[in-house]
């Protein structure tokens, strides 16, 4: 027996830029370190792309979820151009710092993505191995970036909601 | 000058008390949360005299809290220092009665020019 299933929904192009923006803009401002972004593209698979992650939870009018992840090496050095101290990946002040770095790129972002939403608290997660599992049906896009100590990732998995 | 850093994140407290120790006279208290936040104000005789809050926050958001300390305290200077920046709720935030409003991320020069600024005005309005 044969299941019809409905074709994986395209990407809205006009949440990404406010993404890419908010990027650049949170680590000039808040680090005084310049990024690059690079080309988005489908993620395929749930493993996260780096082992540092910072996961913001979007509901409202838009629903879904960002991750800012970052390597050890980049977000170590990241974090300290952030916070002005050397924090080591196992300090409390460590993980603060990561979900303060998601939370201002997705609250920057949320202003530019045309409908009103509310933001999570963000979690952090520290770690190799593990997955984050995105809204059904829901593509995640990821934005590779780029700094002067390394490379990050903000992968993007939101939609409107069917009520706006 | 007492002020009073409410912000879930320490690293965000750490921040803006390195950029505003730079006032002169400043004494910083911190805390977590709104709930945090009127626990400090309760055991703090006379209060503060400048408060920077953040919006989103567990167990009591800064719209609450700037809305409970105005129940009582029209005096105390309330800045609002966060993420969100829809028009909206800017509004709302005024309407609850801040005094100024400044979004994240914010350069160093630029936090302390808000707060400057909503201090000489306040100062200007005495």
């Amino acid at each position: 027996m044969s299941i019809a299933t409905a074709p994986a929904p395209a990407i809205d192009s006009k949440f990404i830029l406010p993404f890419m923006n908010a990027t650049r803009d949170v680590f000039q401002k808040m680090a005084g370190v310049a990024t690059t972004i690079g080309k988005p593209y489908l993620k395929t698979d749930a493993s996260a792309t780096y082992q540092v992650c910072g996961i913001i939870g979007f509901s409202g009018q838009i629903t879904g979820s960002v991750v800012v992840s970052f390597s050890d090496a980049a977000a170590e050095k990241l974090v300290e151009a952030f916070a002005g101290v050397h924090l080591a990946v196992t300090d409390p002040d460590f993980a603060d710092a990561v979900g303060e770095l998601a939370n201002m790129i997705a609250g920057s972002a949320k202003k530019n993505l045309g409908a009103l939403a509310n933001i999570s608290t963000p979690s952090v997660v520290i770690g190799k191995g593990y997955t984050v599992t995105t809204t059904r049906n829901v593509p995640c896009l990821v934005i590779p970036c780029g700094s002067p100590f390394g490379e990050f990732a903000v992968e993007v998995s939101v939609k409107k909601t069917a009520a706006v | 000058m007492k002020c009073l850093l409410v912000d879930d994140s320490r690293t965000m407290r750490n921040i803006q008390k390195k950029v505003l120790c730079a006032l002169p006279g400043v004494e910083f208290s911190e805390a977590g949360d709104g709930v945090e936040a009127l626990s400090v104000i309760a055991a703090t005789p006379g209060g503060f005299d400048l408060m920077i809050v953040d919006w989103n926050m567990p167990n009591m958001d800064g719209i609450t809290l700037v809305k409970k300390v105005r129940e009582t305290d029209k005096k105390t200077l309330l800045i609002m220092a966060t993420t969100e920046a829809e028009k909206s709720r800017v509004l709302d935030a005024i309407r609850a009665g801040v005094n100024n409003y400044v979004v994240k991320p914010f350069t160093p020069e630029g936090l302390l020019e808000k707060v400057s600024t909503t201090l000489a005005k306040a100062k200007a309005a005495a």
